[in-house]
């Protein structure tokens, strides 16, 4: 049997708090620490955390998603980002050319189109905006999209981008991560980044996975 | 089952039985609905619930949306071979007023201050019915809630204590509650010790009823325990 993460369900205590940052998968109820969701511990001297096994992305300012244009409007597109917030790209934040305000903006982009952008605001009671103004920002030609939990996108990524530059290369796939849990894939060897993507959702609370993925692809 | 005239209660043991204060045969398991983000199975007995939890999703009709908070959302319904004599189908007056209790029972313990505007939906089954339904549906749906990564205070644990022939018992079946002189329906977050369903039906005295909630505490803890069992096995 392979070695597993430690895991808690809510409200387990966890650790006195000692001045150190709580983060969103544990609360505190004066000095201690509980966990909230059902999820794998994150403790060392300056955080604590709980990291949850499955769970909605909740969008945050700064995060890369890969979204799908859901809808055309006057001066903008919605953008569904795997959340139950959807989310808003004005023109002004995703087009270089002066777009005149009559004008079909449909031709920049058309609903079914990917897009892999960044989440540029949030207000307190969640209306988001993405936006194409940073690196690395781009409409996503082709491919498939697999949908995984959003908490388990830093375990596909791996220490250092490993885990994904392991499938990359051992499939010669085009991967993009966004950080709402939707993975988009391109190339001829794409069931096999699949099933590897999906190895990693299901088991990553096992230590050593990555011989195990390295494994799958020797076979 | 309805009324009998038999003793319920003979040399200090129940009809099945059972001690006083003995719980039936407990069975939990997680991930029964594939489709659900959290799902969750709970048996007491021959009393069996399904919770599945969809969301936090998307809620319409829009006028629903609180622009502070996430609201919860509680279905509770018994199919209609769960008891003896068929059930009608579809909500009636008493399943609506049990959903209404469920929600009471499980907000409490969810954090809906995290999601603004969204809803957590919680369907609860009983697909068998022999006492105790609503605080097996608690059980199962708090099961079911954790498991969909909810932000949650505490599971929330539930159990039911009644009062026949003078005697304090746990967990009644169908023909204990039926001819019970008293029976309460109790939730409560063990870690925390607080309460958040507590409902009697018939007459207790003070004494009496302090003494159940003891007894319902104890035999909570019970649960809890079993609760979190099912959820740590499931990732061993």
């Amino acid at each position: 049997m392979a070695e597993v993460r430690e895991v808690v369900f809510p409200g387990k205590f966890l650790d006195e708090r000692k001045g150190r940052k709580v983060y969103n998968g544990a609360y505190l109820e004066g000095e201690k620490v509980f966990a909230k969701v059902l999820g794998i511990p994150r403790m060392n001297e300056n955080e604590i955390d709980v990291i949850p096994l499955k769970g909605i992305y909740l969008p945050i300012i700064g995060d890369k998603v890969i979204g799908v244009i859901s809808s055309v409007e006057i001066s903008g597109w919605l953008v569904d980002i795997n959340s139950p917030y959807v989310a808003f790209m004005p023109v002004s934040e995703s087009v270089e050319e002066f777009v005149d305000s009559r004008a079909d903006i449909s031709r920049y982009f058309d609903i079914g189109q990917i897009v892999f952008c960044r989440v540029s605001k949030v207000t307190r009671n969640k209306t988001v905006q993405v936006s194409m103004r940073s690196m690395g920002s781009r409409k996503l030609y082709g491919g498939v999209i697999v949908k995984v939990s959003p908490s388990k996108i830093p375990r596909l990524i791996g220490k250092g981008g490993s885990m994904i530059k392991l499938i990359k290369t051992k499939t010669g796939c085009d991967i993009y991560t966004g950080q709402n849990g939707v993975v988009w894939i391109r190339g001829d060897n794409k069931a096999k980044a699949i099933e590897a993507i999906l190895t990693v959702e299901r088991e990553s609370h096992i230590i050593g996975l990555t011989e195990k993925i390295e494994k799958m692809f020797g076979e | 089952m309805g009324k009998t005239d038999k003793e319920l209660i003979v040399n200090g043991k129940r009809l099945d039985g059972r001690e006083l204060e003995e719980l039936r045969p407990i069975e939990m398991k997680i991930d029964v609905v594939s489709s659900a983000n959290g799902s969750a199975m709970v048996k007491f007995g021959r009393t069996t619930a399904i919770a599945s939890v969809r969301g936090p999703r998307e809620l319409y009709p829009k006028f629903l949306q609180e622009s502070e908070t996430g609201i919860l959302r509680c279905r509770y319904n018994m199919a209609p071979f769960s008891v003896d004599e068929r059930k009608s189908p579809g909500p009636d007056r008493r399943s609506v007023e049990i959903s209404k209790v469920m929600k009471a029972a499980l907000g409490p313990a969810l954090f809906l201050e995290d999601f603004p505007k969204i809803t957590v939906d919680v369907f609860v089954e009983i697909i068998q019915a022999d006492g105790s339904t609503r605080v097996t549906g608690i059980n199962a749906a708090s099961l079911a809630l954790a498991t969909a990564g909810i932000p949650m205070k505490d599971l929330v644990v539930a159990c039911s204590v009644g009062k026949i022939n003078g005697k304090l018992i746990l967990d009644l079946n169908a023909l204990e509650d039926n001819n019970s002189e008293a029976d309460v329906a109790f939730a409560m977050m063990p870690s925390k010790d607080l309460v958040t369903l507590l409902q009697m039906d018939g007459v207790l005295s003070k004494e009496e009823l302090m003494e159940l909630l003891n007894l319902a505490r104890s035999a909570c803890k019970k649960i809890y325990e079993m609760q979190q069992n099912v959820i740590l096995n499931k990732y061993r």
